[in-house]
């Protein structure tokens, strides 16, 4: 195996220039090194003014997706030895604004997120003299799957739906409006339902699936939409037709 | 630098790459989604194809003959052809993603998706040999 | 409208797809391979008409005709709209797909229903 490997990273410094450019670093290939691995060692050795985000480098916090070779990937999941001999390209993670180099600005689904109410809505509270809420491991596990979303926005980048229409609600804030909807303590199912069913929402999905591909904790995105297109479908025949009852 | 920056809204400096309406040929999983999506076509087709052929058949045995000698010449064997594949295609594909939608519990554990997109093939099979069957002359 | 339509027109690309994907396989393979290609006899005319003349056989041909029909006219749109970039041009659109799916239906019920 070769000593090294060429990582080409995409810069862009807006005060000096107008769109992004690519820079080479050749970086030691040690096969025990991820992608971020190399972005550590250029940063500290070679040049220090490239910007990125990383936090827990094992996979658990979200923060490191980039585009790998053009693949939505978590640089700390994804090893260097894996693209010998390379050279690899690094990208910002795709369909979002670039703010410098790597790093990119993810309001718009901060935004999203927090329009799908991602907390247990309930229209009465228990007080605590009733004890607390029991549930079972069954139930647990309808939406456990949907709970194991870190929001690194993979899912994102992954689906043309939000590089077409980049106010789509996206694969992971559905993913998680079914992660409350179907927990047994959640009673805002049908609020959820009727914030999803907007333009923006749940129905611009084409299943295209690319977000289930890339999703590195297999939350499934994809299926979790489908599911809600039918929960939709079948409420629009409860409520639309004659003998609605309301 | 020959191209101007392109500004995000109140953020002038952030960069956006424009997406080019060639973004389903940038790789071959977004290609294969658009020739999914492009089997509704000759599915239309097939549909239309039926109703033309339902309509011959109402008019009469030299109508229902003109339809079965069309459907002899080369140029409708192609395209039948290619209808045929489309919708192999669409039914392979369908079989894969519909169980998706619906997750189906037995005694509150779920059912694997292996199995049902088996059970949908295996569906599909006696549903294709009972139409034959009927329509081919008990 | 429409917009309230969506469910409605997301349930029907779903019906008429399963039923595309079942049940067009054996129709294409044998109305347009097997018999014009001469590899089965054909079924005399006699026997067919008689076959498709029972209410059963016309509701399942109603069926197989009409919803592939809006399966192919749902995802076509969406089709033009992510694959050619069109959304702006959704108003013709909407109006050519769904309306060719409906004039396609109605067609089919006509012609079904008076069929003899």
């Amino acid at each position: 195996m070769a000593d090294t490997i060429t990582v080409s990273v995409s810069r862009y410094r807006p005060e000096q220039e107008s769109e992004p450019t690519f820079q080479d670093y050749d970086v030691p290939l040690r096969d025990d090194w991820a992608i971020l691995d190399a972005l550590n060692h250029i940063k500290d050795a070679v040049d220090g003014s490239l910007s990125y985000r990383w936090s827990c480098r094992m996979g658990v916090c979200g923060s490191c997706g980039m585009m790998v070779n053009g693949e939505p990937t978590l640089t700390c999941a994804a090893f260097l030895s894996k693209y010998a001999p390379g050279p690899v390209r690094v990208e910002p993670l795709r369909y979002f604004p670039i703010v410098r180099d790597l790093v990119v600005d993810i309001t718009s689904f901060m935004t999203k997120l927090k329009k799908v109410k991602p907390w247990i809505v309930r229209e009465d509270e228990k007080p605590l003299s009733e004890g607390e809420y029991r549930q079972s491991p069954d139930e647990l596990d309808t939406y456990k799957r949907y709970s194991m979303c870190i929001n690194c926005l993979l899912c994102y980048s992954a689906c043309p739906v939000i590089g077409l229409e980049p106010s789509f609600i996206g694969p992971a804030a559905t993913a998680l409006a079914q992660r409350y909807n179907l927990d047994s303590r959640d009673q805002g199912a049908a609020e959820r339902l009727s914030i999803l069913s907007q333009d923006d929402g749940m129905w611009q999905c084409t299943f295209v699936g690319e977000c289930s591909e890339v999703c590195p904790k297999d939350v499934d995105p994809a299926g979790a939409i489908q599911r809600y297109k039918l929960t939709g479908a079948a409420n629009w025949f409860k409520t639309m037709l004659p003998w609605a009852s309301k | 630098m020959t191209t101007e920056a392109r500004y995000s809204l109140y953020h002038p400096k952030w960069y956006r790459h424009p997406v080019s309406v060639w973004w389903w040929l940038s790789s071959w999983r977004f290609t294969k989604f658009v020739l999914r999506e492009l089997t509704s076509v000759p599915v239309a087709i097939f549909s239309l194809l039926t109703l033309w052929q339902v309509r011959s058949l109402a008019n009469g045995p030299e109508a229902y003959a003109r339809f079965e000698a069309w459907m002899s010449t080369p140029l409708a064997i192609a395209l039948n052809l290619l209808i045929f594949v489309a919708v192999l295609f669409h039914a392979q594909t369908w079989f894969h993603l519909a169980p998706k939608a619906m997750e189906v519990r037995l005694s509150g554990k779920r059912v694997p998706d292996l199995l049902i997109i088996v059970s949908n093939y295996i569906g599909w099979l006696v549903v294709s040999a009972v139409v034959a069957w009927l329509w081919l002359g008990r | 409208m429409l917009k309230r339509m969506t469910p409605l027109l997301w349930f029907l690309f779903s019906a008429g797809g399963t039923v595309a994907a079942l049940l067009f396989p054996v129709h294409v393979l044998v109305t347009g391979l097997l018999i014009p290609l001469g590899w089965i006899d054909a079924p005399g005319y006699d026997s067919v008409v008689s076959l498709v003349r029972h209410p059963l056989a016309r509701l399942y041909l109603f069926v197989l005709i009409s919803l592939p029909l809006f399966h192919g006219a749902h995802r076509f749109r969406y089709t033009l709209y992510d694959g050619l970039k069109l959304k702006h041009l959704h108003v013709p659109i909407v109006l050519i797909c769904y309306g060719s799916a409906l004039t396609g239906t109605v067609a089919t019920g006509y012609f079904l229903w008076n069929f003899s």
